[in-house]
């Protein structure tokens, strides 16, 4: 299959990015380098593109139930102009995906799904789709940008007349930002304050070329999927397909506050029921590492001499400068302040269990 | 990217310099972009006796982690300290200041198997 090129693939190249292969487009890893473009983020701006991830429309009369259906999170509880994080559910509580769902008019929403997903997600939606709900696949249509940062604010302002703060954080307006007309949302993965900037993929340049003009004088850089991954872990936010995936359910994930089990009937209620009556038999922890140690995903969690886990998300932490991790435990040993170790290469490598996120940001 | 003429290279990626029966080991250029920020070197301590294409140490990148490789088999003499604290010498200067470790060959005939400078930029490209 032809991989897949974003709207912003030529400027990648001649920014001379690393591309790599991901979710079937080719995508930039890192410009400059991880470490440098991660704390450019949390010191300043950073520009990411992001239009790899899927955007679903769903309206109709009947979109409002079809998403209480669909998703965990109450649906009915958002605003026009709100958005909501959430996850699709099997039957058996198994997470499909997780995604932010957009309310932008009465019967009119929009799905941002995960670009690895994407297929399934489509899939799964259109098999469960009812009368009175209509679909739509607007992914190759719309590019995507997160700009994100304490000076993502002054970054953006620059380039519309929206009031940016009057926008409350997970919510969105409709209008012009750099000429274009664009959905802005107070949205990203980073922890950071930020926005996402979703617009119709013929102006990807015009607009990209605004925001690091805009930006210049913050010292804006683009910003890769690495330091995207390094500065969400440090939030302890879930990666699908690493921390969350069809054989963990959104209880034990930390997602129980996306999950309304009270709010009627949804996809993989039941046995989410079943799961908090009986209780989480484990859970999604973030750990530390004392000393020069780096979890990685797959390695695995001991507690003494016994394997209690596998490593979900590892990585060197460029603010903490010091390995951090996510894991799945048991929930005897789910307490901040528990020691465990981690299998690196035939050595147990100390870690405990932290606090998390483990960096300490106020994205609002 | 940057190949020096006159050192020795592997497929894994080092490079080999030699002086007398001593040879310098450390990674590519090439080597060092591709893995991206190094946090940290795991070296085998002074006296380690190493085999040819056997593993004498760790590598770790921000985002991942390599094996590191002896282009030749001795003893090593030397090792270099200044990484501990400064791994990110790898990225800046891997031919020079990022070197790894010094080995005492026992074996100088392995040198044989080792790729000249044309031959291992031919490989990368």
């Amino acid at each position: 299959m032809e991989i897949k090129k974003t709207g912003f693939y030529d400027i990648h190249q001649q920014l001379g990015a690393k591309l790599v292969e991901f979710a079937g487009y080719f995508m930039p890893i890192q410009y400059r380098g991880i470490m440098e473009e991660h704390r450019r983020v949390r010191s300043t701006v950073g520009l990411f593109d992001v239009s790899h991830m899927g955007e679903f429309f769903v309206f109709g009369a009947q979109a409002l139930p079809f998403l209480q259906k669909m998703t965990t999170n109450d649906v009915s509880k958002l605003a026009i102009n709100q958005v909501q994080y959430s996850t699709m559910c099997y039957e058996n509580g198994g997470i499909v995906d997780d995604l932010l769902v957009y309310r932008l008019a009465d019967d009119r929403y929009m799905l941002v799904v995960n670009a690895s997903n994407l297929k399934k997600d489509w899939e799964w939606l259109n098999s469960h789709r009812t009368s009175g709900v209509s679909l739509e696949d607007r992914s190759d249509a719309c590019s995507l940008l997160a700009l994100q940062g304490p000076k993502s604010f002054a970054t953006l302002q620059k380039l519309t007349d929206l009031d940016l703060q009057q926008i409350p954080f997970y919510w969105l307006r409709e209008g012009e930002a750099a000429g274009v007309k664009m959905m802005i949302s107070r949205t990203g993965y980073t922890g950071e304050p930020g926005f996402e900037l979703c617009f119709p993929v013929e102006h990807s340049a015009r607009v990209w070329a605004a925001l690091m003009e805009a930006g210049k004088e913050f010292d804006i850089e683009p910003i890769g999927l690495g330091a995207r991954d390094t500065l969400r872990l440090e939030m302890k936010y879930c990666l699908y397909g690493n921390d969350i995936d069809a054989d963990t359910n959104p209880l034990e994930a930390g997602l129980g506050w996306i999950t309304k089990l009270a709010k009627g009937d949804f996809i993989g209620r039941e046995s989410l029921l079943r799961v908090r009556e009986q209780g989480v038999t484990r859970k999604l922890i973030g750990f530390s590492m004392q000393g020069k140690a780096f979890p990685r995903h797959g390695y695995r969690i001991f507690s003494g001499m016994q394997p209690v886990g596998t490593v979900t998300s590892g990585s060197f932490s460029p603010i903490l400068e010091k390995g951090i991790g996510a894991g799945y435990v048991p929930a005897a040993l789910a307490a901040v302040g528990t020691p465990l170790s981690i299998e690196i290469r035939n050595t147990q490598a100390p870690a405990v269990v932290c606090e998390t996120p483990f960096v300490k940001r106020s994205p609002q | 990217m940057k190949i020096l003429k006159d050192l020795l290279y592997t497929e894994e990626h080092e490079w080999v310099s030699v002086e007398e029966d001593v040879a310098t080991i450390g990674i590519t250029d090439y080597a060092q972009g591709e893995l991206g920020d190094v946090v940290f070197v795991e070296l085998p301590a002074v006296g380690t006796e190493v085999k040819q294409m056997e593993s004498f140490g760790t590598i770790e990148a921000v985002k991942a982690v390599s094996d590191l490789f002896a282009p030749v088999s001795g003893q090593v003499v030397e090792i270099n300290e200044a990484l501990a604290d400064q791994p990110e010498l790898v990225n800046k200067d891997p031919f020079v200041d990022g070197w790894m470790i010094k080995i005492k060959m026992s074996d100088s005939s392995e040198l044989e198997s080792l790729l000249k400078a044309d031959t291992y930029k031919s490989m990368i490209s």
